[in-house]
């Protein structure tokens, strides 16, 4: 195995420009989405819009705090401002969160691998979302949205802590009201007055309505979380090469030098955030990797 | 009809054919719309529900906090293992949240069965330690509160 980077693998957005470069980036709104969690909406300050692929991620600086990786959460179509949802869980992610209007943060990248959604053309898509792991794939679900009749069955399974932490609240429920997208969240606990479902985010998995020998699955959460998603799905008979995982490390440079957040012989940041459950399986079961 | 329910409900259609008459033997088919209570915490633990339709939580009440929703139960789940094991007695409220049919059975009758066919009562405990296993097992991920933990 060779240690040198793995320069070649960084994505072609990337490769040859700097992969360092910083770009300033202006708060235009930002939304707070649950109770430690908000949305902020980045436009260029010098007008060059941000092309990237759902699945991708940047690296935002709070300018004299630090960098952190955040991922895109935004629609894909071109010309729609970058949004990045952050849940305030550190010094960087803190600072982020606070920010307001007129605000300007640093951006790196896109960086990394993306959802290729396109491959599930013809098939179903399932979608598995875990938490604050629903953000990168929002991009992906309006990427399909927009391309619906490309599509056959679509399916998005949503499991987080409580009624009060689901995020996207009102998109999800105007997805909901759509003939051609099943959505089912479940929480880890509810109130009385919650009508839907308690429960694992897996304990949907069974019961979904796909056909899991032609359907592409793309699953973001808690780690813990996505062993057991993949798991069922597997079960439920969808190919392992057919499950796409976003993992989500201590990502630092962006491009696979640093090796913060290695994988074994894996760089998160490049050869990831977005793998085939094919490649990461034996990974994923690994302790303390 | 009742034998039709449980030919398809997930908790006795792979129960010998043998089993699940007896089963049937002591089930009906009941309706509880929404907000009836299907059994209270402390009740004794007299029947449970093979639910067929619609949604069951299963929650308890803590002085201040109100009921607190821990889990919920849908078409082709079970309502209820507390009736196989003493002191029989329910743990947690069970409330139908929307309207509810379910074929429900007389737990007493079929310990009664149990107790006198090791056959029939193997055939149940198995079932019963699938739905408990994979309750216990749920409920142990939750405590890990994996959503709340900073990744």
């Amino acid at each position: 195995m060779t240690l040198s980077p793995t320069v070649a693998s960084v994505d072609p957005v990337v490769r040859g420009a700097d992969p360092f470069a910083l770009r300033s980036f202006r708060v235009r709104t930002r939304r707070q989405d649950t109770r430690d969690t908000v949305t902020l909406s980045l436009g260029p300050v010098d007008g060059a819009h941000l092309d990237f692929a759902p699945g991708q991620f940047t690296m935002v600086y709070a300018f004299g705090v630090g960098e952190v990786p955040l991922s895109i959460s935004a629609d894909p179509a071109p010309g729609r401002p970058l949004l990045h949802t952050i849940r305030d869980v550190g010094g960087v992610t803190h600072t982020l969160a606070g920010l307001r209007r007129g605000d300007v943060v640093g951006v790196r990248g896109p960086y990394g691998t993306g959802w290729d959604v396109s491959d599930g053309r013809g098939g179903d898509v399932v979608i598995v979302a875990g938490g604050i792991g629903l953000a990168p794939l929002r991009p992906a679900v309006l990427q399909v949205l927009a391309n619906r009749a490309a599509y056959g069955r679509v399916v998005l399974l949503y499991g987080t802590r409580t009624p009060q932490d689901v995020l996207y609240a009102k998109e999800l429920e105007r997805w909901r009201g759509r003939f051609d997208l099943e959505v089912d969240v479940t929480v880890d606990y509810g109130p009385p007055q919650w009508k839907g479902k308690v429960g694992l985010v897996t304990d949907l998995i069974p019961r979904a309505g796909f056909d899991p020998s032609h359907a592409l699955a793309l699953v973001c959460g808690p780690e813990a979380m996505m062993r057991h998603v993949a798991a069922a799905l597997t079960d439920r008979g969808v190919p392992p090469q057919r499950i796409r995982l976003s993992m989500e490390r201590a990502m630092d440079c962006g491009v696979g030098l640093c090796g913060h957040c290695q994988l074994r012989e894996l760089f998160v940041c490049t050869d990831g955030p977005v793998f085939d459950y094919r490649r990461l399986e034996r990974l994923l079961w690994l302790r303390e990797v | 009809m009742v034998g039709e329910y449980l030919e398809q409900h997930c908790f006795t259609r792979d129960l010998p054919p043998s089993v699940r008459e007896v089963v049937a033997q002591h089930s009906r088919l009941l309706d509880f719309p929404a907000g009836t209570w299907l059994f209270r915490e402390g009740a004794p633990a007299e029947e449970f529900h093979l639910v067929v339709t619609g949604r069951v939580a299963i929650s308890m009440h803590a002085p201040g906090a109100g009921e607190q929703v821990v889990d919920t139960v849908e078409a082709c789940e079970t309502v209820g293992w507390s009736w196989l094991v003493p002191p029989y007695r329910w743990f947690f409220d069970a409330r139908a949240v929307t309207d509810v049919t379910a074929v429900t059975v007389d737990a007493a009758a079929l310990r009664a069965r149990a107790e006198d066919d090791p056959a029939v009562g193997y055939a149940l405990l198995r079932q019963v330690n699938a739905v408990m296993l994979a309750r216990l097992q749920a409920a142990r991920v939750r405590l890990a509160d994996i959503y709340g933990v900073a990744s």
